[in-house]
């Protein structure tokens, strides 16, 4: 066996003295776990089931293209009833929910008739009778900031034509004072009624009147044209445009209803963004199930918490308090104007792209208050934590890299690196809207939480 | 009246090398009498406690301590700076904002690589999670940590045995691969014989004896000290067998060990007699040959001379006419199979010869000092050798002490000068000293010139351990 190469974790010493007999040396930069996680990180190290656990969680990700199929209201596609609310993020109840959330759920409310006006809902949701409120994950749906979705609002529908898996996500309704910022206003209103009765059956016209749209495609492309799909999805945006267009105006809509629907769709550089985010959750939702595995499969926040589930632990959520997000501020709003992090759009970065693609969105930088090279070691710092490379999704000035795929806890615990989000900020009070940009973490402790459960379950395999 | 300042910063860490430099350099600071920067294990509490620091009862292994004693407390600030720009100095940076960040995990050093070894020496607990990265990837790795569980040790090797990968240790402080040095190793050239070695020292012994004779040595390969225990059943033994049969120079496998477990001794015998190549046994034990004798036996299986293994004594022979001394015999190792073997020895002739520290001040004693007990959250000795010394003056100055029975380990790895704090240390004193030198010419601490500052310091010096021990033997008033 001959030595080219050593590769030391450890005391410097001991690579000093393999270096001076003029051996290449790569020093690792080791550094102690997570406090407490030692003995879970050996259990979870140690457990025969892991290795292969994860090549499957990652391949199974990694095979998923998601083709947008349909659009639909959600009373047909996820049989939702009138009182049923799904939001984003782990459980959450009225009692314990934010400013954004709360807005986000009276206006529901009043768009489902369930109220005259939005602040009755207040009453409604304390006393509770009647309304339920469920993830938008446990319904295999995702929802950008309060994410609440009810029957009558129209989804996107994607599939994975190989399993017939689908994923859900709303039309996405703009900027500014919008019902995901928790705007409940009568013009959210008036805007969310058009999305039901002109949008939505219009672009399912368009939508059935081709073929399936390779979302993934254009997910492939978007990311070497500057965008990073959480944050950035002008080019996204523009060419599921281009793709619908010729359907759109073929549909036998009104030409008056098809320019506003172009205007809206061109005018709203978030638009794909409700088309990203259920096509990682389609990915990632293949790789559910697989005992062993410590990929996670879901980042969401809403509003209050931030969860994380993984491939390994079932439906198990582990939470902990949404993080403050830190970057720059619109207008004069600061600080206390934030809400906490919010949204189930953290599924873009658990699929390896937003905040761990920055290193292909330069422009981003700047707008949450980095640099170019901060961007570039942001997604290099993000390979060490992830167990591949995605072979479609490149970063042409990283070589054509991979984007990092399929955080590992146990990567996370090992390091101490947390996965780098880049976001919008939601005001604090319902319905002032978006307040700034900026990167966010998840709370470090739920990866210790579910390490320690991941190695409960590996102890008791034994 | 000297200011003493103790602080505790939770959380922080750095590895134990780094901190004994970190000490060393604030040590030797202006207004600084005394300085501690140490991790708050057991044994390095206990430590500070005897340098008169006292050390608040919450700190806990995760915690790092800053001991200071300063000649006034005016120098408080500048000694803190002290700490500060030590640790920048010693402490590994990427250079400049286009550097690329090294990598922090063993998995992500080796995406993509190909002949390549991990070498760990991260803390114990945590050894088995780095070097199972390697063998996940199909790679090599010797552990040079110890305190690793010997539940850790059997998962990784099995999942190593599954892949055709060597662990070499954990605890494994010596491998030679293909002439490359890992961990403490020494400097020989190429030659007919392998090695699989349960232990460091025991290696480095047959190398330098080797190398004395001009056979040389085509790889020694460490398994670890628990390798051939009934748990772990010989797992990296036999892997490294089948390396050395099949390695096209290797003429005669040597295998170092203690005695294995009776279950795990057969199973090897058998897995040796399957080989091509013809396999020595130097398994140390009582009533069995010792590693100069089993080097000999080597010598002579290869059809080559044995010759008079090298010594410097202080009169031309000690044994003529020579008055041998009340008193008991203390020796103070670094190496664990040398002191094995010294204590083996010792006790043929002495009887009863105590292991542990509190030994050396009731009766006959060898004490290794590298031993898990002694080197928790501290430099290994052959690093560090602060305890040792401490140790060595006072025995040095119990009048119950006879002879002193030392062994100076050369290197790589091992620290640049021993000689230089040792010498000094020996010069002078009460009891004979008798020092083996584990060295070879070729090592980057000169031999020839430690071996002359030791025996101008009045010590008698011998390559050969077991002649090392012997004669000790023949000046204590028992041994004969």
């Amino acid at each position: 066996m001959s030595t080219h190469r050593v590769v030391s974790a450890g005391a410097d010493l001991l690579a000093d003295a393999v270096e001076a007999q003029a051996v290449d040396v790569t020093r690792v930069d080791w550094r102690p776990p997570m406090p407490g996680t030692v003995d879970d990180l050996a259990t979870v190290a140690a457990d025969p089931r892991r290795r292969a656990a994860n090549e499957r969680a990652l391949q199974a990700m990694l095979d998923v293209t998601a083709y947008l199929v349909d659009v639909a209201p959600a009373s047909e596609v996820l049989g939702l009833a009138p009182g049923q609310f799904l939001h984003a993020g782990p459980p959450i109840t009225w009692e314990r929910a934010s400013g954004p959330m709360r807005g986000a759920l009276m206006g529901a409310a009043a768009l489902e008739g369930l109220v005259a006006s939005p602040e009755d809902a207040v009453a409604l949701f304390e006393h509770g009778d009647g309304v339920s409120l469920e993830p938008c994950h446990h319904r295999a749906a995702v929802g950008p900031m309060a994410g609440v979705v009810t029957p009558s609002m129209w989804l996107w529908v994607l599939e994975d034509p190989v399993t017939g898996r689908r994923t859900h996500c709303s039309l996405n309704e703009g900027l500014g004072k919008v019902l995901r910022y928790g705007a409940y206003s009568p013009d959210v209103l008036t805007r969310l009624r058009w999305l039901g009765e002109v949008l939505g059956p219009l672009l399912r016209t368009a939508v059935r009147g081709g073929d399936p749209i390779d979302v993934t495609g254009i997910l492939t492309q978007m990311l070497q044209m500057g965008d990073e799909a959480h944050n950035r999805n002008r080019a996204g945006t523009l060419m599921l445009l281009r793709d619908l267009a010729p359907a759109m105006v073929s549909s036998g809509a009104s030409s008056g209803d098809v320019a506003e629907a172009i205007r809206f769709i061109g005018g709203n550089d978030h638009f794909f963004l409700n088309l990203a985010m259920p096509a990682c959750k389609l990915a990632l939702d293949a790789a559910r199930g697989i005992d062993g595995s410590t990929m996670v499969v879901a980042m969401a926040r809403n509003g209050t918490d931030f969860g994380i589930q993984t491939a390994g632990t079932g439906d198990e959520w582990f939470t902990g308090p949404s993080q403050p997000v830190d970057g720059l501020y619109f207008g004069d709003y600061g600080p206390d104007d934030a809400n906490p992090d919010i949204g189930d759009s953290a599924i873009t970065e658990t699929a390896g792209i937003g905040g761990f693609a920055m290193a292909t969105a330069p422009a981003i930088v700047r707008f949450v208050g980095g640099s170019v090279p901060d961007a570039l070691a942001t997604t290099r710092r993000m390979h060490e934590i992830t167990l591949g490379e995605n072979p479609r999704w490149a970063v042409p000035v990283l070589e054509f890299q991979g984007t990092p795929t399929g955080i590992d806890v146990s990567l996370v615990c090992r390091t101490g690196i947390l996965p780098q989000i880049n976001t919008g900020m939601a005001g604090r009070l319902a319905g002032v809207g978006q307040v700034g940009a900026g990167l966010v973490t998840p709370p470090a402790e739920i990866f210790p939480q579910a390490l320690h459960r991941l190695a409960e379950l590996a102890r008791s395999e034994v | 009246m000297t200011h003493t300042h103790v602080e505790l910063r939770p959380g922080a860490y750095a590895d134990s090398v780094t901190l004994l430099q970190v000490s060393r350099t604030v040590q030797q600071q202006p207004g600084v009498v005394a300085a501690q920067v140490a991790m708050a294990t057991a044994l390095n509490v206990d430590v500070l406690t005897e340098m008169g620091f006292d050390v608040p009862a919450e700190a806990t292994t995760n915690d790092l301590v800053v001991a200071l004693r300063l000649e006034d407390a005016d120098g408080l600030g500048a000694a803190l700076a002290g700490v500060e720009q030590a640790f920048a100095a010693a402490t590994r940076r990427p250079s400049g904002a286009g550097e690329l960040a090294p990598h922090r995990t063993t998995a992500a050093a080796l995406r993509g690589a190909s002949d390549t070894i991990a070498l760990i020496s991260v803390p114990g607990p945590s050894a088995m999670v780095e070097a199972m990265d390697a063998v996940h990837a199909g790679h090599d790795v010797m552990i040079f940590s110890d305190n690793v569980p010997v539940a850790h040790e059997l998962a990784l090797k099995q999942a190593a045995a599954e892949r055709g990968v060597l662990v070499m240790g954990p605890d494994c402080g010596t491998a030679v691969v293909d002439g490359v040095g890992l961990g403490f190793a020494n400097v020989v050239t190429p030659g007919p014989v392998g090695i699989v070695a349960a232990s460091g020292t025991g290696c480095q012994q047959v190398l330098a004896l080797l190398d004395h004779a001009g056979v040389g040595v085509a790889s020694a390969l460490g398994v670890g000290g628990r390798d051939l225990s009934a748990e772990i059943g010989g797992l990296a033994t036999r892997e490294a067998l089948r390396r050395l049969d099949a390695h096209p120079d290797v003429e005669l496998i040597v295998l170092i060990s203690k005695p294995p477990a009776p279950e795990v001794a057969a199973a090897i015998e058998e897995h040796t007699a399957g080989l091509d190549t013809p396999v020595e046994l130097a398994l140390l034990g009582p009533d069995r040959p010792d590693l100069t004798a089993a080097t000999e036996q080597v010598l002579r299986r290869l059809g080559w001379g044995v010759p008079d293994w090298p010594s410097v004594t202080p009169t031309s022979d000690l044994s003529l006419g020579y008055t041998p001394v009340d008193g008991a015999l203390r020796g103070l190792f670094v190496g664990g199979t040398l002191a094995s073997e010294a204590r083996l020895i010792a006790s043929e002739t002495l009887g009863a010869v105590g292991s542990e520290l509190a030994d050396l001040a009731t009766g006959h004693a060898v004490v290794d000092f590298g031993d898990d007990a002694l080197t928790s959250g501290r430099a290994h000795p052959m690093i560090d050798p602060t305890l040792r010394l401490e140790q060595l003056t006072r025995v040095a100055d119990d009048p119950t002490t006879g002879v002193i029975l030392l062994d100076v380990v050369l290197g790589h790895g091992a620290e640049p000068d021993p000689a230089a704090s040792l010498a000094p240390a020996i010069d002078g004193i009460g009891p004979l000293v008798v020092v083996t030198v584990v060295g070879t010419t070729h090592d980057p601490q000169d031999r020839r010139r430690t071996v002359a500052a030791l025996s101008k310091a009045g010590a008698a010096v011998y390559l050969s351990n077991a002649e090392a021990a012997r004669a000790a033997l023949r000046f204590t008033g028992v041994g004969g």
